[in-house]
């Protein structure tokens, strides 16, 4: 689950992390308001969305040579305008997408006086099994380029979970990181504080990019970009309120409410398979046969008939469906438990398109006749080979 | 031979009493007798636990006492994700041997503090959010389905169980059979990796090839091809196919398995399937042709 930017630096702030005074607005209106409650001169006014490369971003209901989604203001009323021209439209920048994202909340902050952007993330390393700060000197810029272009400018160090971060840990970062003075004495509380929050939030990302060392030496969380671990959330309900449903898909958000593993995709055959790898390996040879999916959808091994159910409505109500492949390799998951909820969701919104059922495993052959027997037109396979080109063909017509 | 678990191995289960671990305990006593010995659970020690066809066994109240009382030396794990953690915890401090963790949806934090336990002990972990472990005829951990399982001579490993189910049904269809499959498991920090179980099936004289089952996310298959590439150079070496899922995935998204994410440029499919087939795997492009695959590879 993401976050936004204003929510991720007010979490940081209770555990103590610097981060510059802002105000988050919901409408233009509130712009002059949030601007003056600051201490200004300079100001920033922050598109809010679940994507990063906003200051890069273009909107696209604003003319080419329009500013972007991340803006500076020099008074109070050059951020109302800005305020105004951004709220409502739709920024596209190079993780959105084409379609964009709405923006519908903004942060006006402080401005700060930067004299170096570093870059600082923590995420499980998981060749190691540990958490690990990722850092490097080249704060602000896409760090994936950095890894690329110059992969010995990236430094990971990776924490002793009984020992959390230790001193010789945090002078090791600050080495990567080349802080001194004043700097290096801010490294001291703010990485162990990172990890804290990190380990008790159950994070799966925070990113710190950039971190700057501002004119006066002090350090400064400038953008915090967060995301927690969908299987902590049960723990943390101060988290799970910082939930912002417009910025999901609505069919994941379905989706989640079962419980069900499901990401939207832009091809045009819907699947519904049992295990993440046999979801994603059904894809990839619907894809082999020339079509694209619709989605990834793993019902899990403990699923019921209601769930499955579920399902199998969500993905009918999806409108760019021709045709479905219902692929269930039953361990855990019994086929019977499949078909009854595949028979009982088509009873219940009926099937415009083309489906095709490959049931395998535990209870293989009660599943096969309580769909034999249903009457419904659903189109039996043997294998998985034979399910992805029968329903290629059904759609190819 | 086959690697880890066999007739003899002696398994206790460690949330017996759910649902899930009562269905699969019955389902594990009816596969050639694997020898599931007692339950735990906390607070129902020193009762006895019953099967929907009248099957018994005994519970105890720790695993430490189950073990004693028993002589076992495994344990399977369905206990739910909140509590998971701290069950594989009291297995390693029990000193099990080998421990099968099946449950799904654990928080990565946990398994952080769990890795950090382990990596001090002598136990082995399997899993978790993992399929389990079967050897043919001899010994079912978990809850791969036993009827398309035959004894033969490849090895199976992999990350995804109901991929691992295809691979044995296309196995078993081939008139090969298995020596034993390992579901490894789809989380990001778990127990027991590639490398670990392609080891074991160097060293086992009956598995005769290898299929290896990956998927996006990290970058266990490029250091398990690494591995194989250096155990070649000493001239240990078997016959493989395998296969990597998400070749379609979408970059920055969860795909089901929390260790299943392409991120930061690392973790892609074709990156894994160049490093698989430079190691000398030959990547069958569809999970339909495993069993093909490897008969094509064996054929020479």
């Amino acid at each position: 689950m993401n976050i936004h930017e204003y929510q991720a630096k007010a979490l940081l702030k209770s555990f103590g992390a610097p981060v510059a005074e802002g105000v988050a607005i919901f409408s233009a209106d509130e712009a002059e308001a949030a601007a003056k409650s600051l201490p200004g001169p300079l100001y920033v006014v922050k598109s809010q969305i679940h994507a990063g490369g906003r200051g890069k971003g273009k909107f696209k209901e604003l003319g080419p040579d329009a500013k972007g989604g991340v803006r500076l203001a020099f008074s109070i009323e050059e951020a109302k305008a800005h305020a105004k021209e951004m709220f409502g439209n739709t920024l596209v920048t190079a993780q959105t997408g084409e379609a964009g994202k709405q923006v519908n909340r903004l942060y006006i902050e402080d401005g700060a006086d930067i004299a170096r952007e570093l870059y600082c993330s923590l995420l499980v390393d998981r060749s190691v099994g540990r958490v690990a700060f990722v850092v490097s000197t080249e704060g602000g810029m896409d760090i994936e380029a950095v890894a690329h272009d110059t992969p010995e400018k990236i430094h990971t160090i990776a924490i002793d979970p009984e020992a959390g971060v230790t001193a010789a840990d945090v002078a090791a970062i600050s080495k990567a990181l080349e802080l001194s003075g004043t700097a290096a004495e801010d490294a001291k509380s703010l990485f162990p504080l990172l990890y804290k929050a990190f380990n008790e939030k159950d994070m799966a990302l925070l990113e710190v990019n950039p971190l700057i060392v501002m004119k006066n030496d002090h350090l400064r969380v400038l953008d915090a970009k967060m995301s927690f671990d969908g299987n902590a959330l049960f723990r943390h309900d101060d988290v799970r309120a910082l939930r912002d449903e417009t910025e999901e898909d609505a069919k994941e958000i379905e989706a989640s409410k079962w419980d069900l593993a499901y990401v939207a995709l832009d091809g045009n055959i819907g699947c519904m398979v049992n295990g993440a790898g046999l979801a994603m390996a059904t894809m990839d040879i619907i894809k082999l046969y020339g079509k694209e999916p619709a989605n990834f959808c793993d019902v899990g091994g403990g699923a019921g008939k209601e769930k499955v159910a579920a399902a199998f409505k969500i993905i009918t109500a999806d409108p760019k469906v021709e045709g479905i492949l219902v692929n269930i390799f039953g361990g855990i998951m019994k086929c019977d438990v499949i078909a009854e909820g595949v028979v009982a969701a088509v009873q219940e919104v009926g099937l415009k398109v083309p489906l095709v059922v490959r049931l395998e495993g535990t209870n293989v052959e009660l599943g096969k006749k309580i769909l034999n027997e249903s009457g419904l037109a659903i189109t039996a396979a043997d294998d998985l080979d034979d399910a992805a080109k029968k329903i290629v063909a059904a759609i190819n017509g | 031979m086959s690697i880890l678990v066999n007739k003899d191995t002696k398994v206790l289960v460690q949330g017996l009493t759910g649902k899930t671990g009562t269905f699969h305990t019955e389902q594990a006593l009816a596969y050639y007798g694997t020898q599931m010995v007692g339950g735990i659970h906390p607070k129902k020690g020193g009762e006895t636990w019953t099967g929907s066809k009248g099957e018994s066994l005994p519970i105890f109240a720790t695993v430490a006492e189950g073990k004693e009382k028993t002589g076992a030396d495994a344990t399977v794990i369905y206990v739910p994700p909140a509590g998971a953690a701290d069950a594989i915890i009291e297995a390693i401090e029990a000193e099990i041997p080998f421990i099968t963790c099946i449950t799904e949806g654990i928080p990565v934090m946990d398994m952080v503090r769990v890795k950090a336990r382990l990596d001090r002990s002598k136990s082995r972990l399997l899993g978790p959010n993992c399929p389990g472990i079967l050897t043919p005829e001899e010994c079912k951990i978990g809850i791969m389905p036993g009827s398309i399982f035959r004894k033969g001579s490849v090895g199976i490993v992999s990350r995804s169980g109901t991929l691992t189910y295809e691979a044995v049904f296309q196995t078993s269809n081939e008139g090969l059979g298995q020596t034993t499959a390992v579901g490894i498991g789809g989380d990001p920090v778990k127990g027991t990796e590639f490398i670990d179980v392609l080891e074991m099936f160097l060293a086992d004289d009956e598995t005769k090839s290898i299929i290896m089952i990956g998927e996006i996310g990290g970058s266990a298959e490029e250091d398990a091809a690494q591995f194989l590439i250096d155990e070649a150079k000493k001239g240990r070496k078997k016959p493989m196919a395998g296969f990597i899922a998400g070749r379609t995935a979408p970059k920055g998204r969860t795909m089901g398995h929390a260790g299943a994410v392409v991120s930061g440029g690392k973790g892609d499919a074709e990156s894994k399937i160049a490093a698989m087939e430079q190691a000398g795997i030959r990547v069958s492009p569809s999970p339909a042709r495993l069993g093909k695959t490897l008969v094509e590879v064996l054929k020479g």
